[in-house]
């Protein structure tokens, strides 16, 4: 059934999701997460570390440090290196590079790995080096920040297809319920519809309960052979497809659609699915509006739509379409370019059975997206990726 | 709809000075192609010289065609608001001072989308006039305001940070013995400000125009020499904390170069007088004019140097004179950085030669005392950095970019 | 004996029985300086300039630089500053003979008429009118102009109109007849300049400076406190600057006055 003419991922599988639980602040430096995180891989792999032969990193706060410096400091020697700048778009662009490499023999085990320290300044530091164009364009007027460059994204989405707050708003108070099940949430009380109306501004028409709070921790997983997890007798999720798109539609004024939606048939073709057989969703939810438009971008309805959508779906794990299941960012919280990786772990978590408290019954086949750097007055990064439990 | 602003009330001696703090300063080399278009009040963006694309944010490459004919130009104005955001709670320091901040995304009518500060007019889907003017951090940033005039439109609070309107504020003439020292008091007083003080140097001699300038309520006459440190110093202690505006009138010309004049005399008073003098102010009132960058309606914002343009190309008749006031020039310039950091502007008014006895026997066109003091406020509204006045000034500005050693040659007739 | 008598004058200091007049304004940067036409050079205005005061620039001590014309505030005339002197052996303040530093001096109180005029005229018959009270100017004497012009704000001290200053002094006749009648060795004001401020227009223009440095004589401005002079009797004691070829200097001028 598939027309696409990328080649397939055949035989390419994704093992041993790692969270290491975030905290608000922490002193330790983002190297100290990442090899919290890289222990973990191979504790819970088995692994030894000389196992590891591809690293793949992604990370805000490493300072002076890129990959390269990693493979001393952690005692790893790989044969395929890669350091992925690319935020919130970093776990799927890293997951494709992985991919092929391991497909290629390149690499036979590749650890994929976003760690993030958060200082008090780090937020702050992070921001003021983030790009030329916002460091040109964008940060001299006040923003300080993603929230007034997504303000006006929102603002423009909400404003030309009638979306109210109201309806943004479901996708947070769902996510919310989600995230009361997840013991490693740093949002710990339910949210009301009513209490997220209520919210005080930060740059209208986002709220505080529009955005997701910056904090350290990291994320994991291992992309090999479906052979070498066999041999490993490692529970293994198979990759079915991808995409990615960066700097998309730039003829938008401004941006009411991400890269997903240019390739979104390749999505589903390569993989040979349609959205109604998806168990679960993950979008990359630095803004509940945002998730919205990935809603429309990859497939689940119209341009336009997706008010209506999340009016017509029941998005909590027990719901008819379990989107974000740990909670997302607005709940969990972000952790720095952890945050890319955060729903797809999550859903190698589901497919895999080993979701634990927010395990969606019988979830077997998942789709995660990834999106990032907004980079002066859009989101250049975009990618997705479908995968498949043993079950299916 | 703008609230206007009140006059300020009389400070709280016992409250602590809000100090200066400054919005984000860093910008690549390419972007201060804007920090030169906002100096001089124009609006300029990049044109690719090759398929004619304007784009923004600066770059390197023209995203259409790749082409790295890329030159700042003179650009159409007009643009329309697509979306605006107000921002409540800013991370920054110099912007959370000032929250709420309210800033948009403008799609320019020549091609480019543009975020940008928001005048409080401006309307969501309406047009919008663009600008580029210098933030407190002396950086080019891009303004809307709407399109036609609107009630009380300078009283706008994010506009007052971008300029340095003399309305309700204290200023300082250094110098009301000349022709543009006077007119410039008196401009100044039409342009609402609550007081100006003029300086007179040897008050025991009188001049042309005391009568007028001390019949005016809202002008009080001072004793100030600005080559001797303690006059300058004596009136900084008394009126220091008051100045919010000052504009340096000194005046020192004579004609003269080098082989015409015989020993040193004549100069020693140029470098005194305009130089020397300089210095006196800049010691004297910069420091507290730092420190008041952000102290209120009536914080210190401005301090204008009237230069003659033969400080960028020296006039051989008037060569001294040329020479000390280059010499000036760079002072400013020294001054300007070290002004930033309180958020105070620096604007240097260029003039060619001015229509006062001096210049007596020089051809026009030569500028009217009064031409200059109507360029000061209207720089000071606009909140420039680089005025030229006249068509002297004009003149040789242009052909200075052109071909600074036809200039030269010219010059020396 | 002339031993005896200066310690007798260092006593009598000491115990005020002879009284120090200082006759100086203070050397201040405010303090009304000529004007000459703009077109000619002009005399650099007084600049007092700190170097350090018991600060980083110099932690235990306080100096200044300090500029001034020759011709600033109380200043003293050699007769190489005017034309009429420039070749006459000796004529500048440091080869003058520094004897006469030190000499006795008439004053002439005019104060009266000049607070009425200011263009007050000094003529010979005021001043043999004033020989007839107090006896004959003798020679190697000063000749103050007492105005108590030294009194007034510094805007009617300077005085100057459109048509330029009007302050009082001498007309050429007197001078002439100063110099040459009676040998006087200076002649000293309270004005700006030896001259009064209209003399420009006197035949020899400025007569003062004319016949006084063209006979070697001296000239004393802008002095003070001449109100409290004697008539006669009075020892000033003028020590220019010693600069090489000096026209001039501002100095401190005194008076010696006996208190009986």
């Amino acid at each position: 059934m598939t027309n696409s003419l990328r080649v397939p991922y055949d035989g390419i599988v994704m093992a041993a999701p790692v969270t290491i639980p975030y905290v608000r602040y922490s002193i330790e430096s983002a190297q100290w997460w990442i090899g919290r995180a890289l222990r973990a891989l191979v504790t819970e792999s088995g692994l030894k570390v000389s196992d590891i032969d591809g690293l793949c990193v992604s990370s805000f706060t490493m300072g002076t440090d890129s990959g390269i410096g990693l493979t001393q400091h952690f005692g790893l020697c790989v044969r395929w290196l890669d350091t992925i700048p690319l935020g919130g778009a970093s776990a799927i662009a890293a997951l494709r590079k992985a991919a092929r490499a391991v497909q290629a023999r390149d690499a036979d085990i590749v650890a994929c790995i976003a760690g993030d320290t958060n200082h008090v300044d780090s937020f702050r530091l992070t921001l003021e080096n983030f790009s030329r164009f916002n460091q040109d364009a964008v940060y001299p007027y006040g923003a300080g920040g993603a929230n007034s460059s997504f303000a006006l994204i929102a603002r423009n989405y909400m404003r030309s297809f009638g979306v109210t707050r109201e309806d943004v708003g479901r996708i947070a108070v769902a996510q919310r319920a989600n995230a009361l099940r997840n013991p490693h949430a740093l949002m710990k009380t339910p949210l009301s519809i009513e209490q997220y109306l209520a919210a005080r501004p930060i740059s209208d028409p986002i709220h505080l309960f529009d955005c997701v709070m910056p904090c350290a921790g990291a994320e994991a997983f291992l992309v090999m052979r479906e052979d070498t997890a066999a041999s490993l007798r490692l529970p293994a999720a198979r990759l079915l497809s991808t995409i990615e798109r960066h700097n998309a539609f730039a003829d938008d004024p401004m941006q009411v659609r991400g890269g997903w939606a240019m390739d979104v048939g390749e999505l589903y073709a390569m993989a040979g699915v349609k959205p109604d057989d998806l168990n679960i969703v993950q979008t990359y939810d630095d803004y509940p509006v945002i998730s919205m438009m990935q809603f429309e971008d990859l497939g689940f309805c119209g341009k336009g739509e997706g008010a209506e959508f999340v009016r017509q779906h029941d998005l909590t794990i027990d719901g008819d379409l379990p989107h974000n299941t740990s909670g997302g960012q607005l709940s969990v919280g972000q952790a720095g370019a952890a945050g890319a990786y955060l729903g797809l772990v999550e859903g190698l978590r589901q497919v895999l059975g080993v979701a634990g408290p927010t395990q969606v019954r019988d979830a077997s086949l998942g789709l995660a997206s990834g999106f990032g750097m907004i980079n002066y007055d859009r989101g250049l990064a975009s990618g997705a990726a479908i995968f498949a439990g043993p079950s299916r | 709809m703008i609230d206007p602003i009140e006059p300020p009330r009389r400070k709280n001696p016992l409250l602590r000075t809000r100090l200066p703090t400054a919005p984000p300063r860093a910008r690549s080399r390419t972007s201060h192609g804007f920090t030169r278009a906002a100096a001089e009040g124009r609006f300029m963006l990049q044109r690719c010289q090759g398929c004619g694309t304007f784009t923004y944010p600066a770059r390197e490459a023209c995203p259409s065609c790749l082409s790295s004919a890329l030159a700042f130009v003179d650009a159409p104005a007009r643009g329309l608001l697509l979306a605006e955001t107000t921002a409540r709670v800013p991370s920054d320091v110099y912007f959370r001072e000032r929250a709420p901040w309210r800033v948009g995304l403008v799609k320019m009518d020549c091609g480019p989308t543009i975020v940008a500060h928001l005048h409080a007019d401006c309307i969501e889907g309406a047009a919008v006039r663009m600008s580029f003017q210098l933030d407190k951090s002396g950086q080019a940033v891009a303004f809307a305001r709407p399109e036609g005039e609107t009630p009380d439109m300078a009283d706008d609070r994010q506009w007052r940070e971008m300029t340095a309107d003399p309305k309700f504020r204290r200023v300082l003439v250094t110098n009301g013995r000349s022709a543009i020292g006077r007119e410039a008091a008196l401009a100044l007083k039409a342009a609402g400000t609550k007081m100006v003080f003029v300086g007179i140097a040897e008050p025991w001699r009188p001049f042309a125009g005391e009568e007028l300038l001390r019949r005016q309520d809202g002008i009080e006459l001072v004793t100030l020499d600005a080559a001797d440190e303690k006059s300058v110093g004596d009136l900084a202690a008394d009126i220091g904390g008051k100045v919010d505006i000052l504009v340096n009138t000194t005046e020192y010309v004579r004609p003269g170069g080098l082989l015409d004049r015989k020993g040193t005399s004549i100069a020693r008073d140029e470098i005194d007088q305009a130089y020397l003098g300089f210095i006196n102010l800049a010691q004297a009132f910069g420091p507290i004019m730092r420190m008041r960058g952000a102290d209120g309606i009536n914080n210190s914002v401005a301090w204008v140097n009237i230069l003659s343009v033969h400080a960028l190309a020296n006039w051989p008749a008037f060569g001294a004179y040329s020479a000390s006031q280059a010499a000036c020039l760079s002072l400013s310039h020294c001054l300007r950085a070290e002004l930033r950091p309180g958020g105070i502007k620096l604007m240097n008014v260029f003039t060619g030669p001015v229509d006062t006895e001096w210049f007596q026997t020089v051809p026009q066109p030569k500028v009217a005392p009064r031409a200059v003091a109507q360029a000061v406020v209207a720089g000071l509204r606009d909140g420039l950095e680089e005025m030229y006045v006249g068509d002297v000034a004009e003149e040789i500005r242009q052909r200075l970019a052109a071909n600074p050693k036809a200039l030269e040659r010219e010059l020396d007739r | 004996m002339q031993g005896r008598a200066l310690l007798e004058l260092a006593d009598a200091i000491a115990s005020d029985a002879v009284r120090v007049i200082d006759l100086s304004f203070t050397l201040s940067p405010d303090f009304p300086v000529i004007v000459l036409p703009p077109e000619f050079g002009q005399a650099a205005p007084v600049r007092i300039q700190e170097i350090s005061r018991y600060d980083a620039r110099g932690p235990a001590w306080y100096w200044n630089n300090v500029t001034f014309g020759e011709h600033t505030g109380t200043h003293f005339d050699a007769p190489i500053h005017w034309f009429t002197g420039k070749d006459l052996a000796n004529n500048a303040v440091d080869t003058m003979p520094a004897k006469d530093m030190i000499a006795p001096a008439c004053v002439i109180d005019c104060s009266a008429q000049a607070a009425q005029d200011p263009d007050f005229v000094l003529t010979v018959p005021i001043v043999e009118a004033w020989e007839a009270r107090h006896g004959r100017i003798p020679s190697r004497h000063w000749v103050l102009l007492r105005t108590d012009w030294s009194k007034k704000g510094w805007r009617d001290y300077s005085n100057l109109r459109d048509d330029g200053a009007h302050t009082p002094g001498p007309n050429p006749a007197v001078m002439r007849w100063l110099v040459e009648e009676r040998g006087i060795i200076g002649f000293g004001t309270e004005t700006i300049g030896t001259d009064a401020g209209q003399a420009g227009h006197f035949e020899p223009p400025y007569p003062a400076h004319h016949f006084l440095h063209g006979a070697g004589r001296y000239g004393l401005q802008c002095l003070c406190n001449l109100d409290q002079l004697p008539a006669t009797g009075a020892i000033i004691v003028a020590s220019p600057l010693k600069i090489k070829n000096g026209s001039g200097s501002p100095l401190r001028v005194i008076a010696l006055v006996s208190s009986t």
